[in-house]
């Protein structure tokens, strides 16, 4: 049997059983109903990159489970003097008893769970992982499916930039899901199918689409592109939701983003609308699968 | 200066086609004399009985970094060549992207003082370029007369077409070679590692091998229109290899070498956002590392060089894509080489003498080194290439650590170091 793990630095390492109970206890948690699990303990929330929806997400969270926070941004004195991940975690490990780190380098996370021994809790690492979404992903799809095993989950778009969609790609791989990738050459490099067991790769996004369980969305990270061409007409006319793209999908398929999302861009307001859309109920259960997380991970005895 | 015999060793002198046993005396700093085992006629001052080791020229590392002057924090020219006495080098030829740069005949000789602690020769490679900037041409005729015994803007190309040319032109009026680290740095973007399957998986942003390849097609062709000696600087990619077989097919003179940890290992050592595995160029696919390994079989490359890069924990104990380019190798190079060239049965030990002393002492021009031949001087390694051992990178000669081969098994052992006729390392 695996050692409990003390960090989540990404999915790859869970197995589907450790994915599977985080789960099934989210379904016990609501933000409205407090408990005391994590009463006394301290986390620190250490922001390098901007983030509303995972920072409040995991303050709540935590809050929600009697724990105290802390959030640290990188505009933190410290942080813009120049100080290193190291002596900052260093730092922190002498007052606080875990780490929710969110960092614009991949690996950031790793690193730092490799310098200090407190728990880390990865809430996003540059382009490489974001583990909570993806388990706050798979939440909201087993909301509304009996089960992974088989069901067609498409992801579109900005595919290169996105550490939600490696997350997601581990996961649904883990619990049997097919994971299919749809995007332009530039966003989507063809390495992208060595990721994980049964990832596809379809160009073209009618034939993507099709048959669908689940069809999740991706904005174009504008900001990370650094030098690459995106014409914003052709993206669009390529691989934008519509209403008419979306009935090639199964009729109960849902559509999911992690948000922010762009309208106009990657969708059209019709279908962010829709009631086949869940990103709503994605945020919900955003803060409900953190508080499994942070139970599971810092829960029980000290 | 006294005499030394070499007693009871194997001579592997590739330069003068010798493979067997013999005693080699060295006299005055040169080789006096070398005779059939037993058979030597000089009378010593001292004798080392060498028995079952190999006798090889002093080994020459084309590509180091000794950081000195300005950023002794990572090495010194006294610690770096230090490293290089255990690691069996006899001369190290400096890189220029030192603080300052050294373009100028005065850093040029100054690294050369004897006030550096210098326990092996350093021959400067001086900068291609005024501050490496790929702009105008440094002073190159003062440079030579200096002591630099190439130019390089090494860890920057000369990405001007123009610039390129005039640097390849002026080198060969004046005899030097130009030594390129080839990068299209439009197209790497100073990215932190190879571009493929590990890179998209690891979320970094890669280097394409276009990025190498295409720089070297480019100055392959700029030498064949100039003239001049090319010499590619750490190859990683199969791709640049076929365009250095191009060229030599057309008579261009290129030559090109290889860094230990290029035919060591592969892009996959990332893995792990494990700094000790981030260089430039980067490591790449298994498929270019196992070209690395038949161009070193068949010929194609030169010379194995070290690219000896030290840096202090501060500087690559950080995330992967901040942390320094570059890892240390001086000390490990010829057990790289024999663990997994010779041991393997790809190569014999004389092929691997050619590529660490022989091919390296032609390209920049090292006159009577690169031999042992009667009468050269008496730069002298002399290793053990069954001995199996564990290198301990906490025992290091270089004042940085920053290296993945702590720990491994390597096979092959440095016993002594002599150069000039004089013992600077010995584990006899």
């Amino acid at each position: 049997m695996k050692a409990k793990p003390r960090s989540l630095l990404g999915i790859e390492p869970l197995d589907s059983r450790q994915i599977l109970e985080i789960l099934t206890l989210a379904k016990r948690m609501n933000p409205a109903r407090p408990r005391t699990t994590l009463r006394g303990r301290r986390i620190a929330l250490l922001f390098y990159e901007n983030s509303t929806r995972t920072r409040t997400s995991f303050e709540i969270a935590a809050k929600s489970l009697g724990a105290s926070t802390v959030v640290i941004h990188a505009t933190t004195a410290s942080i813009e003097k120049g100080e290193s991940l190291k002596d900052t975690g260093q730092t922190l490990q002498s007052i606080v008893d875990a780490i929710v780190i969110r960092h614009p380098s991949s690996g950031a996370p790793i690193l730092l769970s490799r310098l200090i021994e407190i728990p880390i809790i990865n809430a996003g690492d540059g382009m490489h992982a974001h583990p909570s979404q993806a388990l706050l992903d798979a939440f909201t799809i087993l909301d509304h499916k009996k089960s992974m095993k088989g069901l067609k989950i498409v992801t579109i778009g900005d595919i290169f930039h996105s550490r939600v969609a490696r997350s997601d790609a581990h996961l649904f791989s883990k619990l049997g899901a097919r994971v299919v990738f749809c995007g332009p050459d530039v966003l989507l490099p063809q390495s992208a199918l060595e990721l994980a067991p049964g990832v596809e790769i379809v160009r073209d996004m009618e034939e993507a689409i099709r048959g669908a369980d689940v069809v999740m969305m991706l904005r174009v990270q504008q900001e990370r592109l650094s030098g690459m061409q995106i014409n914003v007409d052709e993206y669009i006319r390529r691989y934008q939701l519509t209403a008419a793209r979306l009935k090639l999908a199964k009729k109960d398929a849902i559509v999911m983003h992690p948000g922010p999302m762009i309208r106009g861009m990657e969708m059209t307001d019709e279908v962010a609308d829709c009631k086949q859309s869940v990103v709503l109920e994605q945020v919900l259960n955003g803060v409900k699968v953190r508080m499994a997380i942070l139970a599971t991970l810092l829960g029980g005895k000290r | 200066m006294s005499t030394i015999l070499l007693q009871g060793g194997h001579l592997v002198d590739p330069a003068s086609g010798f493979d067997k046993p013999a005693d080699v005396v060295l006299r005055d700093g040169r080789v006096e004399e070398i005779a059939e085992p037993g058979k030597a006629k000089a009378t010593p001052d001292e004798t080392l009985n060498v028995k079952g080791l190999i006798v090889a020229p002093g080994f020459i590392d084309l590509h180091v970094h000794l950081r000195e002057p300005g950023q002794t924090h990572k090495e010194s020219i006294a610690t770096g060549t230090a490293a290089a006495a255990a690691g069996g080098f006899t001369s190290l030829c400096a890189m220029p992207n030192t603080r300052p740069i050294n373009d100028s005949p005065a850093v040029t000789r100054w690294m050369q003082d004897e006030e550096r602690g210098a326990v092996v020769n350093v021959f400067p490679i001086a900068a291609a370029t005024l501050g490496s900037l790929g702009e105008k041409l440094s002073d190159y005729r003062g440079l030579k007369r200096a002591g630099a015994v190439a130019l390089s803007d090494d860890g920057k190309p000369i990405l001007d077409d123009h610039v390129m040319r005039e640097a390849l032109a002026l080198a060969a009026k004046v005899g030097l070679p130009v030594i390129q680290h080839a990068e299209d740095t439009k197209i790497s973007q100073g990215n932190p590692m190879n571009e493929g399957a590990t890179s998209f998986k690891l979320g970094l942003r890669g280097q394409p091998s276009a990025s190498e390849w295409q720089m070297v097609e480019r100055d392959i062709r700029l030498t064949s229109q100039e003239g001049g000696r090319l010499h590619v600087a750490h190859v990683s990619t199969a791709k640049s290899l076929d365009m250095v077989r191009l060229g030599r097919a057309s008579k261009v003179n290129v030559t090109a070498e290889v860094t230990p940890h290029h035919f060591l290992f592969t892009e996959e050592s990332c893995a792990n956002y494990d700094t000790r595995y981030k260089m430039n160029p980067p490591l790449r696919s298994a498929a270019d590392r196992a070209a690395m390994l038949a161009g070193l079989v068949d010929g194609t490359i030169d010379a194995i060089a070290t690219d000896h890069a030290p840096h202090a924990l501060f500087e690559k104990e950080v995330e992967f894509d901040k942390a320094a380019f570059g890892i240390t190798g001086l000390e490990i190079a010829l057990a790289a080489a024999i663990t997994e060239l010779h041991h393997t049965g790809k190569v014999s030990l004389s092929r691997i003498v050619e590529l660490l002393s022989t091919n390296p002492a032609k390209i920049v021009g090292l006159t009577g080194r690169g031999t042992l031949a009667v009468g050269s001087i008496a730069d002298v390694t002399i290793f053990d290439p069954k001995k199996r051992w564990t290198y301990d990178v906490a025992q290091t000669r270089s004042r940085s650590r920053n290296c993945p081969y702590g720990g491994m098994q390597f096979y092959g052992k440095v016993r002594v170091t002599i150069v000039g006729g004089k013992v600077v390392f010995s584990e006899l």
